[in-house]
């Protein structure tokens, strides 16, 4: 068992638990965008931040990936903590507004202005699809290419990849609904598979689970029926 | 030099010789063999290292020095670290972008000419510095770059540039 | 040199081949050091090389060697030629002086006054070497050897004692023993951080493990500097020392030296210089026979400032993206392929034979308290003797600039120097007096970094600075982490309201908040640094900022939004030479009459102002 101090609190926990783990086992609630229960956690949406280390000699770290240690200090609510939390929340909301998630995320922690200028982009690169893919679905078909501010998540030469069996799973959990079908567009589709049907859609349709029900661009459900919108 | 149409098997074995493990050696390789990196030869590779397409494919496109479209017959290369930055080499790029009408890190239409930005050549003393077919070019400015360059047109079958001062 | 050929079998044989070579070297200190490194090679020096080479095989004289060396320092002055013995240092040497320092220098022992080197304040003509001011305020330990020595020669090196700390550290100490010396040297890392590398390599060598690795990390991703690369390319071999002391210190067998793949030269020698010391049986298996194997391989990068850091450098050399990962777990438990791994950077390296050759006592007593031994600095930017320098910790930044490096060019305004890198803050002239020293750096917003050092002059403006940094970054990063990749992009669109004049006066405060939030709530080093440029040019250049924001004014006109040129018609003598060289046809007039500039046309390139040569063109 690994002794630490959580908000004060004495406390202990096995050995190989992430300080997520932790504070959710003693039933402290910490938000989280990146983070899934089944898939390894990653550390790149930083809401789950905590302190860690005594008044003055401390640090931010992601919880979600930052193993409990013997004898450390962690704080989850500090007003660092709270302030930097807020801030990163104000970015999502200026950065990807019109997720569900985010805007629940802003209302609970009561973000209630964005100074930022407002984009409208579709994806965290929170990179849940891509383990989802991976790590439960075994099949590596998307992955983030290039890096910094151009970061994406494509398939293999932004061609609709040969391993993906259009299972759906990137977009069940997607927080920001990128992955949701957009109809045939070579940019933005993860999936791609509408563009590589010919005709559109109807032949193979079946085999195609678009969480968009019916899909946006064929219009058709996913029985193959035409929609009457 | 076409990567396409016939069989590839021996060009493959050839490529990951010093395969130990990690697939950049092996990019680098390929990026010497062709100037830049072929679908179908990353594709090829792919199965022979029994990486994954997708791995190898954001392994290409996160790191520079990997191109995956061929470039210029001619490289334009102007150097954009601080050193050269804080001695005005912006300037330089802005002109070069203009008079070849591409952004840097594009290809003229042509295929005549490409344009790129580095982070420091390691010849600060130099700055700010251009960089044509490895002739290095001194303490350019916007005009000096529109000199060079009309004279380097002119007679670019000798490739020839003055070390300027 | 036949005693050059055969592997050596015990530290005795060593000892003797090294000997001889000295000797013979002492014999004949008759030769020309040629600066080979990229500063002089882009000035011509390769050509140099090769007269010398033509001249002397004409006139049949084989006792004078030339020596093609790693950079010499003074690259604002290259091509340097050195002739010895008497360190007659030449700069700007041309093709067409080789035949004169061949006949008057060598032969006749004259001095040629018009190649010797004068100083910009002074107009003092100097002929040797170390009575230069440049070099006579440095301590050049390391780079004072490069112009003894031609890099792909390892008898150049042994011949000055090299590789005679691995040897014993090898056939005599202990590795207890080895790293006891390192700690007491307080040796601190180069690279950044400045971990002492004694307590590194510890926490390595107590890590039980069947395998460990030690990694030479020659990234040098930092723009505008390039100690590492002078250093793997003039003097490979002092780094494959520090490697091998380094690697019987952990109990490592397996050498592992990154390389950017920006320096293909370096790349070249270091490949050379391994193989020498393989055939040697100074590498490989059983070296020396004293049952102590170490193999070094080469891992080529391949364009990315954060495989600096230490756990992408892993991932990278593992062939994946370089992606940081969180620490801990530390590297020295689990790191490359999940073994204990200790990471130095190339000059902490090549500082390790220096301690054992001056021994930990010695070396301690160069730099201050907490900051031993000397650094190497590449000074570059608006000064005047632009080169790399190495001096003892904790002089002070004055001293760098104004006595080693001669001052502002131009005689310009000194306004700031940047030191660190894109993780570094820009400190302004009333930091001059502070000590080169980790903890001052540290406390004043900056930090050593890996060593560069850019001086900015008037003409530079710091908003821009900071603009470039983050944009840099920006391209940098990894992307991962939402606030590194978020936050500097939002606060370079700041910095962009800023410089176009579209700023408001909550702008700054705002910045600030957000530089803080980025700072806290990054993984890496990247992310975390990333705002020092932000928060240092605020901290120190406030004025300047403010005027952007409040006078739509750049004090020292330099973003292009907020600046404006315009043709003196007193002074314009319609010659037409801005007309034709204007590439926006922003300009109007006929000749012999006074021209005028489009506003609305102008571009802001300032081609106008560098053409006219009555100085018409104004920018305001
Ligand atoms: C973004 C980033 C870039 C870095 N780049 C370099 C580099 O180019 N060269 C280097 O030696 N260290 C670099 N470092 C520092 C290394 O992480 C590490 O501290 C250093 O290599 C350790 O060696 P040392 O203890 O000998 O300094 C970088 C760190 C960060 C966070
Ligand atoms: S949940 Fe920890 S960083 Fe995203
Ligand atoms: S900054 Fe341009 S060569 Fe170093």
């Amino acid at each position: 068992m690994i002794n630490f101090t959580l908000n004060g609190l004495d406390v202990a926990v096995e050995k190989g638990f992430t300080l997520l783990e932790a504070a959710k086992f003693y039933g402290i609630e910490l938000p989280t965008l990146c983070y899934n229960e089944a898939l390894s956690p990653y550390g790149a949406c930083r809401l789950c931040l905590v302190e860690v280390g005594i008044p003055g000699r401390s640090r931010l770290v992601s919880s979600c990936t930052y193993p409990a240690g013997e004898g450390l200090y962690v704080r989850t609510h500090s007003n660092r903590v709270i302030e930097t939390r807020k801030l990163l929340i104000e970015m999502y909301l200026a950065t990807c507004p019109g997720s569900k998630t985010i805007q629940d995320l802003a209302s609970k922690y009561h973000v209630t202005r964005v100074r930022f200028k407002q984009k409208h982009e579709e994806c965290i690169l929170c990179g849940l699809c891509i383990r989802m893919c991976r790590e439960q679905m075994q099949a590596k078909a998307i992955g983030f290419v290039e890096r910094g501010g151009f970061r994406r998540i494509s398939t293999p030469f932004e061609k609709k990849s040969e391993e993906c069996r259009l299972c759906g799973g990137c977009m069940y959990i997607c927080p920001a609904c990128q992955a949701r079908c957009q109809g045939p567009q070579e940019k933005s589709a993860v999936c791609n598979a509408c563009l590589n049907l010919s005709p559109p859609c109807l032949e193979r349709f079946d085999e195609m689970m678009c969480y968009m029900d019916p899909c946006v661009a064929c219009e058709q459900n996913s029985r193959g029926e035409k929609s009457e919108r | 030099m076409s990567a396409k149409g016939h069989c590839l098997c021996g060009e493959i074995q050839e490529l990951t010789r010093d395969f130990n493990g990690s697939i950049i050696g092996v990019l680098h390789n390929i990026q010497e063999k062709y100037g830049y990196l072929p679908e179908n030869i990353l594709r090829e590779v792919a199965k022979e290292t029994g990486f994954s397409l997708i791995d190898v494919y954001s392994v290409a496109t996160f790191y520079k020095a990997f191109k995956l479209e061929p470039k210029g017959k001619h490289v334009v290369c102007v150097c954009t670290g601080t050193a050269c930055h804080v001695r005005g080499s912006d300037k330089a790029v802005e002109e070069l972008s203009r008079m070849l009408g591409v952004d840097p890190g594009d290809t003229t239409s042509d295929g005549q000419y490409s344009l790129e930005t580095v982070n420091c050549l390691g010849a600060c003393a130099l700055a700010p510095l251009v960089v044509v077919d490895d002739h290095y070019q001194a303490q350019v400015t916007p005009a000096k770059v529109r000199k060079m360059f009309q004279e380097y047109a002119a007679n670019s079958s000798e490739a020839n540039l003055p070390a300027g001062r | 040199m036949s005693f050059l050929q055969a592997r050596l079998r015990s530290p005795e044989q060593f000892a003797a081949m090294q000997q001889k070579l000295r000797l013979r070297r002492e014999s004949n200190e008759r030769y020309v050091a040629i600066c080979g490194d990229t500063g002089c090679a882009a000035w011509g020096s390769k050509n140099i090389r090769a007269v010398f080479q033509e001249k002397l095989d004409n006139l049949g004289v084989k006792e004078i060697a030339i020596r093609f060396t790693g950079c010499l320092g003074l690259c604002e002055y290259g091509p340097i030629v050195v002739v010895f013995p008497g360190e007659i240092f030449y700069q700007r040497v041309k093709e067409d002086d080789v035949e004169e320092i061949l006949r008057e220098t060598f032969l006749k022992g004259k001095v040629i006054q018009r190649l010797l080197y004068e100083d910009p304040l002074s107009d003092k003509k100097y002929v040797r070497a170390s009575e230069i001011p440049f070099y006579r305020g440095q301590k050049r330990l390391l780079l004072g050897k490069h112009w003894k020595i031609d890099p792909v020669r390892i008898e150049d090196y042994l011949a000055i004692g090299g590789y005679s700390a691995a040897v014993e550290a090898f056939s005599g100490l202990d590795r207890e023993q080895i790293i006891e010396e390192v700690k007491k040297s307080r040796l601190r890392g180069r690279g950044g951080a400045g971990f002492p590398a004694g307590l590194k390599w510890q926490e390595c060598y107590e890590t039980p493990a069947d395998k460990k690795y030690i990694i030479c990390n020659a990234d040098e991703g930092d723009p505008g500097a390039f100690m590492d690369r002078s250093i793997l390319e003039g003097n490979p071999h002092s780094i494959l020392e520090g490697l091998l002391v380094g690697g019987y210190a952990v109990g490592a067998e397996e050498g592992l030296i990154y390389v950017r793949a920006e320096y293909p030269t370096a790349v070249e020698k270091l490949k050379l210089a391994i193989s020498q010391a393989e055939e040697l049986g100074l590498l490989g298996d059983n070296i020396l026979d004293t049952g102590f194997h170490f193999k070094v391989s080469l891992s080529i990068g391949a364009g990315a400032f954060v495989c600096g850091e230490t756990s992408a450098l892993v991932a990278s050399v593992e062939g994946r993206v370089g992606e940081p990962r969180q620490k801990p777990p530390h590297l020295a438990e689990n790191g490359l392929w999940g073994k204990p791994t200790v990471i130095n950077n190339a000059e902490t390296l090549a500082n390790v034979p220096l301690i054992f050759r001056l021994g930990s006592e010695g070396y301690g007593r160069i730099g201050t308290e907490n900051s031993r031994g000397t650094k190497i600095f590449s000074l570059v930017g608006k000064v005047n003797n632009t080169g790399l320098v190495e001096v003892p910790l904790g002089m002070t930044l004055r001293e760098i600039i104004f006595d080693i490096g001669g001052g502002i060019k131009e005689g310009k305004k000194f306004k700031a120097v940047q030191t660190g890198g894109p993780s570094g803050g820009c400190l302004p002239e009333s930091l001059l007096d502070l000590p080169t020293d980790y903890e001052d750096l540290n406390a004043s917003g900056s930090m050593m970094g890996s060593g560069g050092m850019i001086v900015m002059d008037e003409d530079t403006c710091m908003v821009d600075v900071a603009r470039y940094f983050l944009r840099f970054l920006k391209d940098e990063s990894c992307g991962k982490c939402f606030s590194c990749r978020e936050g500097i992009g939002r606060m370079l669109e700041l910095i962009d309201d800023i410089c176009e004049g579209t700023g408001s006066p909550g702008h700054l405060e705002f910045l600030q908040e957000v530089a803080r939030a980025v700072k806290d709530s990054t993984m890496c080093g990247l992310g975390q640094t990333s705002v020092n440029p932000v928060l240092s040019t605020i901290r120190y250049f406030e004025d300047e900022y403010r005027a952007h924001i409040e006078e739509s004014r750049c004090p020292a006109g330099v973003c292009k939004d907020l600046i404006r040129f315009e043709i003196d018609k007193e002074l314009c003598n319609g010659c037409g030479a801005c007309l034709k060289s204007c590439p926006a046809e922003a300009i109007e007039g006929e000749r012999k009459k006074p021209h005028g500039i489009l506003d609305w046309k102008c571009t802001r390139c300032g081609i106008c102002l560098e053409t006219c040569a009555q100085g018409a063109v104004l920018k305001k």
